[in-house]
């Protein structure tokens, strides 16, 4: 185990698998001299060179379109989009080739790529620029999106999404980089696909992931310490596919849910969480599903603005004491997030 | 208009005697705002309301008691048509439940929505699901409805706490026998609390709670009031009539047996001297001889679980073996005998024993200990000690099998060698179920409670 950042780990199973494996290259907007927009490629183009590590033209439809023909010919390319938003300008190449061609073509050629970036809000950087649109690839077959909200995470993910065949949406987070943890020395990549209960309790499931997993955990740990409460939180860690079972099992234990997300509510990855619910914990709930999720608003530039349309903990703190309140828990002193008039 | 209805405020409840009505005919009231102090069979407990509107009338005066469900007062909400029936004070059932479908609708958005036109005339033949009176639906859990299904309970009388009047599952703890627990299905981690469960033993607490508690006969077998023994009625408070309730049942039903040891105590007041001298130097609380026979008791059911458990009942043919040794301290409060319960006494020091159980006496003299704070009992302690009683024999609490009455320590001659010396003498028996614990086991598990009275050291090792 080493303690290291979330930057870190990136960077560093970056070289590993380049080190490991030959056909590992990478390619974006100024990753090579520059070293990135947020240093995960640090000296990397250095130590393998411009063929392996080369600096693309602001083109997003251009490079993703030549990594998955690179793909379709033998090589993993890791891609980086700057940020989540850019990538909607290589939309077309990601929905309509990167995940269509091994169905369409009677799987003659997989398309082993990766697409890393950056979603998440709350730096300013205006409403085109901080937004959280990972659903767009979650919502499609043949694409595969993992969401490490650790840097633990961050290694067995990437390492998982590198030798994966199928084009892996590698979504990292602007307010994750700097965040510490420990690391495994050895390189274990994680199964895409499972979700991970990353503390078990039986008052109430708080689902999140990326950020919010990891504000999950915090509000947990801090409502335990305040109120005795015993929360479990489940990271999704994957976004698509979907670990329903584990979601369905951990509701069907504690029998309330509340689902967190940086994205918009409505038609948000909450929404489909809830659902799953639903389905395979109908009979289990005590209490509605509750959600808790960015404000229906373009992100404001403004700090303060900016702050009030993003979830926050006392948002996540309010869901949960409601959610108790309404299936008789009344352990919190306070008033139940109701309004008072 | 809305009725505002008698909760379900504990388990062993069945009715509630209105206390102090906080709101009066015409005062706004807000979601959250404390309508009314009601007292139950364990504690006075502030009712908040679910809905906003203005508190039309108050159906249920101060002093007078009503069954659960009956309605107590009607909050306008704007939606018009007093309901009619209503006004009738006593538990009318059907009316009660009509009127739930208009509350449903604005349960989960906080503000509270208009209700639909024309919901003053009931709507027949709608879904009856998971419960027996035709007419409305009522509303309940997901899970409440399948643990209706599972344990085939009837839930017309249960009132539900959760938003717009939802039935949830802390609402149906009461009716969740212990047997049905012990056999029952896929819910996990519930245990702890399903024991508490109405009633002694397993007489289908289902039932219990269900029949229809008629209102009290007059007449017949009350006592009456004469001159010959000179005699006057005086009201029996709420926490008398489930006092004399859970005792009878227990009197009638366990068949007791008492087993009763001395101990040399003069070890423990010895130890218990030394600790206080350097408790109070270190500006710490002082420990008494009870919080050391808690943990000694705690520590001798660890070393005989058998004697920590529970009858299921003659038709049951499981009964339940506890983990946890959670360890109820009776109480003498001005209202009547209550137990609050310390749990996992066996994992927590004198200190720590010490500290809840002053806590606890405190919130029982203020009538303010919670349901969760007087349930889950595996065994208790009566101490009449401080009266100066020699020893006594206690009857039961159940569903436990067993408890602890202990009298005074007082210094007494004895044979030490061939001297009589004055040393303390600690005098306790032990009442016990005899469907579950035999002669010898009380008499083992006293046998370890002695010894570790004498050798007092064990106690906090």
């Amino acid at each position: 185990m080493t303690i290291m950042t979330y930057r870190q780990a990136l960077h560093d199973t970056l070289r590993a698998e380049m080190l490991r494996d030959d056909s590992v290259f990478l390619m974006g907007e100024e990753i090579g001299v520059f070293e990135g927009s947020y240093k995960i490629t640090a000296g990397l183009l250095k130590e393998f060179g411009e063929k392996r590590v080369r600096d693309t033209p602001i083109a997003e439809e251009g490079f993703a379109g030549a990594a998955i023909g690179a793909a379709m010919l033998g090589l993993r390319p890791v891609i980086e989009m700057m940020t989540i938003n850019f990538s909607m300008l290589a939309l077309d190449q990601i929905i309509n080739h990167a995940a269509k061609i091994y169905g369409m073509f009677g799987g003659q050629a997989s398309v082993p790529l990766v697409i890393r970036t950056p979603g998440g809000g709350g730096q300013q950087l205006g409403a085109t620029h901080s937004q959280n649109i990972e659903l767009f690839y979650a919502f499609v077959p043949g694409m595969k999106v993992v969401a490490p909200s650790t840097p633990a995470d961050a290694k067995a993910l990437l390492l998982a999404a590198i030798r994966d065949d199928d084009p892996v949406l590698f979504l990292e987070n602007l307010a994750l980089y700097n965040t510490k943890g420990e690391v495994p020395d050895a390189d274990v990549p994680a199964e895409i696909g499972r979700a991970a209960v990353t503390r078990p309790g039986k008052d109430l499931t708080l689902i999140g992931y990326s950020r919010m997993a990891h504000v999950a955990a915090e509000v947990a740990a801090s409502l335990a310490e305040t109120d005795g409460l015993d929360i479990e939180v489940v990271d999704l860690r994957s976004l698509r596919p979907l670990d329903r079972e584990t979601i369905v099992a951990s509701v069907k234990k504690t029998h309330a849910a509340v689902v967190l997300e940086d994205d918009w509510l409505t038609y948000g990855i909450g929404a489909e969480v809830a659902a799953s619910i639903s389905d395979g914990a109908f009979d289990y709930l005590d209490a509605p599903v509750r959600r808790v999720a960015m404000a229906e608003v373009p992100m404001p530039y403004s700090k303060t603005l900016e702050t009030a349309a993003l979830p926050s903990r006392d948002d996540v703190t309010a869901a949960i004491r409601q959610t108790l309140a309404a299936i008789g828990h009344r352990t919190a002193p306070l008033a139940l997030g109701v309004p008072q008039s | 208009m809305i009725e505002i209805k008698m909760p379900r405020l504990s388990d062993t409840m069945e009715e509630g005697a209105i206390s102090t009505w906080r709101k009066q005919p015409g005062d706004k009231v807000a979601v959250g705002d404390v309508l009314v102090e009601i007292e139950t069979d364990k504690a006075v407990m502030e009712y908040e309301a679910y809905q906003a509107g203005t508190l039309a009338e108050i159906l249920i005066p101060e002093g007078r008691n009503a069954d659960i469900g009956a309605p107590i007062a009607l909050l306008d909400d704007g939606a018009g048509s007093p309901a009619p029936a209503a006004t009738a004070a006593p538990a009318e059932k059907a009316a009660a439940e009509r009127s739930q479908p208009a509350l449903v609708a604005n349960t989960d958005s906080a503000a509270p929505a208009p209700a639909p036109a024309g919901t003053a005339s009931p709507q027949p033949g709608a879904s009856a699901d998971g419960h027996a009176n035709g007419g409305s639906r009522q509303i309940a859990s997901p899970l409440v409805r399948k643990l209706v299904r599972e344990n085939h309970l009837d839930l017309s009388h249960v009132t539900g706490s959760g938003p717009g009047g939802r039935i949830i599952r802390a609402d149906i703890a009461g009716l969740l026998s212990p047997p049905a627990a012990a056999s029952a299905p896929p819910v996990a981690g519930v245990p702890g609390d399903v024991q508490t469960a109405a009633g002694p033993t397993a007489t289908a607490p289902a039932a219990e709670v269900s029949a229809v508690p008629g209102p009290p006969v007059a007449g017949t077998t009350a006592p009456q009031g004469d001159d010959v023994r000179g005699s006057h009625e005086a009201p029996v408070s709420q926490v008398r009539r489930v006092i004399a309730r859970r005792l009878s049942a227990s009197a009638r039903e366990i068949p007791h047996f008492y087993v009763t040891a001395a101990a040399d105590a003069q070890a423990l007041m010895d130890l218990r001297a030394t600790l206080n001298a350097q408790l109070t130097d270190g500006g710490r609380a002082k420990i008494s001889v009870n919080d050391l026979l808690i943990r000694a008791c705690a520590l001798a059911l660890r070393e005989h679980p058998d004697v920590n458990v529970s009858y299921g009942g003659d038709e049951s043919s499981v009964m339940l073996i506890h983990d946890r040794v959670n360890i109820g301290v009776a109480v003498a409060a001005e209202s009547g005998l209550i137990v609050p319960v310390i749990p996992d006494a066996d994992t927590k020091t004198v200190t720590q024993l010490g500290a809840e159980a002053r806590k606890l006496v405190a919130l029982a003299g203020e009538r303010k200990l919670t349901p969760a704070q007087t349930s889950g009992g595996t065994f208790t302690i009566s101490n009449l000690g401080m009266y100066g009683v020699e020893h006594f024999t206690a009857i039961i609490n159940p569903p436990e099998s067993a408890i602890l009455a202990v009298g005074a320590t007082t210094r007494e001659p004895t044979v030490v060698g061939d001297a009589l010396e004055p040393r303390y003498r600690l005098r306790y028996t032990l009442s016990v179920d005899h469907r579950v614990i035999d002669g010898a086991l009380a008499a083992k598990f006293l046998r370890t409670l002695t010894s570790l009275v004498e050798h007092p050291w064990m106690i906090i090792a």
